[in-house]
């Protein structure tokens, strides 16, 4: 590879007006920024386009989006987002949170968004720990997850199960399109992109509410070593928040089908391996 | 002219001043006015949202305001306790926000005139005496929110909401607000010269930004100019009073109407009544009090408007409340001390240095 191709200045995503960022090496955060940022460029709805950034880690892309983006509080952005876009029923308006602002904090804001059936597209960047604060436990944090206020490890009987707010989504009959991705493999990543995409074309038919949950690797709020961070988070994160569609076209499937059904192909994967070959699959 | 209750005055005379947007959560007395909102907004090209809780409306009414709409929000005052975070914040970014408070009496003073929630901020309080005077006060907030690109709250109560009265309400002509050029359409997004709506002082890579030392400082900057420029108060009988009166709202005009009975009688009163809560009338009345013996200060609650009396006064006279707790069984703030009689026989204790009557006892309880 020639040190050329090697700039990422030629691939920065045209929404994008510069490619410095403030998160931690190891971050999943800038891959789903990329993820929908260029979702929105190639869809060519840009010119429409308003976002509603929380409060968290990601706060700081507020200052690099090319964007016209109203600053919300946190928990605070889907009703933000809501005045948005009942006054501007023409733009595609998108909202992104972390899951300690969205899950923790603005809990019934969501549910309530997705509850009405509001045209807006809510993106969660699921980390499954309060990263900017210092890797703290947030509703998502899975069983046994150690952070910063549970040192031992998350345990059911004193801290809670957590929450798998796309499944609580998904059952809304205002919501139209939810998705769970992941930053967590390059698959993942142009995956989760498909999912970006087809929440802004379902907002733009006006069809309701739409969800997409991504799962961003947090090595420094994980307490791994950085380049753990994308297995680390799939094998403890990704057990739990399965990566999916959760709802296509009014069709709910739980997490609970998703994890089947990709155990279900992990056997025919490994049946066919053990025949000696793979049959051509279209997803 | 029509006779019709404050809450549709209220709500006709903020569709007057161009308010497209409003956000609320059902609470007595403000009710009949998010009721009249979802009524009219529609017919007129608007949306009015039955928000799931107090936190959701003022978010809602902070997304719309970012576009450039007029818009508000309300509650009574526990409501508004819950939109604190909101106000504060709002202030920071700098969008026009109007505020009804329907407030179960004045217990509410403090939390519309200190910035009821976090940081150094303080918003426009107006305070109508009657719904002719909403009418007029309303169409000014949205006028002076826009000016100032600040919040502005009307602060009403269970009177103002449900009395009716004759009004006409015809849009009041203003000076143009300045432009909106803050305002985001998404029309800006992948140009280069995209927007940002933040309380934080951020502006977008590439472009100067203030930094939120220097945005916290000018915002404060801003409301010094709020404070000598929008000062709005009424005051009779000043010159020769020996007692002069201070209070607001509904209670000012019974206070008013006693004081003018009490010098048709040969009594040497006045009164003061702000009308701008914040900023406090403080030289006005600071210029009543100076020809003045003794000052008393009427309020239905157990006393807060009072300080800032007492700040403006600085001791040029003494300082008595003659104001207390009074209210129905529900707590609305309907209580039987409201009642020109009591009213009148408490500014004849202050004026002749008397022990003050005993606050009236509401005998229905819920």
């Amino acid at each position: 590879m020639t040190e050329e191709m090697r700039q990422v200045g030629h691939n920065l995503p045209e929404l994008l007006l510069t490619q410095e960022h403030h998160m931690c090496p190891g971050c999943g955060e800038p891959l789903a920024l990329r993820g929908y940022l260029e979702a929105i460029s190639e869809l060519s709805i840009a010119d429409r386009t308003i976002g509603v950034v929380g409060i968290g880690c990601s706060t700081t892309f507020s200052m690099s989006m090319d964007i016209d983006l109203v600053q919300a509080l946190h928990g605070r952005a889907p009703s933000v987002a809501t005045g948005v876009k009942r006054m501007r029923p023409d733009s595609i308006v998108f909202t992104l949170q972390g899951d300690g602002d969205m899950v923790n904090e603005g809990l019934q804001e969501v549910l309530h968004t997705a509850a009405r059936g509001e045209n807006v597209t809510c993106i969660l960047l699921n980390n499954g720990v309060f990263g900017e604060t210092g890797g703290h436990m947030t509703a998502t944090s899975v069983l046994g997850q150690r952070t910063k206020n549970s040192l031992d490890g998350r345990d059911a009987a004193y801290h809670g199960y957590p929450i798998l707010i796309g499944d609580l989504v998904a059952r809304l009959e205002g919501a139209a399109y939810v998705a769970r991705g992941s930053m967590h493999n390059a698959g993942a990543v142009a995956r989760t992109k498909r999912m970006f995409k087809r929440a802004f074309q379902t907002q733009d038919r006006a069809e309701g509410f739409t969800f997409v949950e991504v799962l961003t690797m947090c090595p420094t709020g994980c307490f791994v070593p950085t380049l753990d961070g994308p297995d680390y988070m799939n094998d403890t994160l990704g057990e739990v928040h399965v990566m999916g569609e959760l709802k296509v076209d009014g069709v709910v499937r739980t997490t609970e089908e998703l994890r089947e059904e990709n155990l279900r192909k992990a056997a025919e994967m490994e049946h066919a391996l053990a025949r000696g070959g793979i049959e051509d699959h279209h997803d | 002219m029509r006779l019709i209750e404050g809450s549709e005055a209220i709500a006709e005379a903020s569709i007057a001043a161009g308010c497209r947007f409003f956000a609320g959560y059902p609470m007595t007395p403000f009710t009949e006015l998010l009721e009249h909102f979802a009524r009219r907004l529609p017919e007129e090209g608007g949306v009015c949202i039955n928000a799931e809780s107090e936190l959701e409306a003022v978010g809602m009414a902070w997304g719309a305001l970012a576009t450039g709409a007029r818009a508000a929000t309300g509650s009574t005052g526990q409501g508004l306790s819950l939109m604190q975070e909101s106000f504060s914040e709002i202030t920071l970014a700098e969008l026009p926000l109007v505020i009804f408070n329907m407030a179960r009496g004045q217990q509410d003073y403090f939390q519309s005139t200190r910035g009821g929630g976090h940081g150094d901020y303080r918003h426009i309080v107006l305070a109508p005496m009657d719904i002719n005077e909403a009418v007029e006060l309303t169409q000014l907030a949205f006028h002076l929110a826009d000016t100032w690109r600040a919040p502005v709250l009307v602060y009403g109560d269970y009177l103002l909401a449900h009395v009716q009265e004759a009004v006409d309400v015809t849009p009041t002509a203003f000076p143009d607000p300045p432009a909106k050029d803050w305002a985001l359409d998404g029309t800006r997004t992948g140009t280069g010269a995209s927007r940002i709506v933040s309380p934080l002082g951020f502006e977008k890579v590439g472009r100067p930004s203030a930094g939120i030392e220097h945005h916290l400082r000018a915002i404060v900057a801003k409301q010094e100019r709020i404070e000598a420029e929008e000062v709005r108060v009424e005051s009779g009988f000043i010159d020769d009073a020996e007692t002069m009166v201070v209070a607001f709202g509904p209670p000012g005009k019974f206070v008013r109407y006693v004081v003018s009975q009490l010098r048709d009688e040969g009594h040497k009163v006045g009164y003061v009544r702000p009308i701008t809560l914040w900023p406090f009338p403080s030289d006005a009345v600071a210029a009543a009090a100076e020809g003045a013996v003794r000052v008393g200060v009427f309020e239905i609650c157990a006393g807060q408007m009072i300080d800032d009396v007492r700040l403006a006064v600085l001791g040029r006279a003494p300082v008595r409340f003659i104001g207390g707790i009074s209210t129905d069984g529900s707590g609305f703030g309907v209580g039987p001390l409201l009642d020109v009689e009591l009213i009148r026989e408490r500014i004849l204790a202050l004026h002749r240095d008397k022990e003050m009557p005993p606050l009236p006892n509401n005998e229905r309880q819920f």
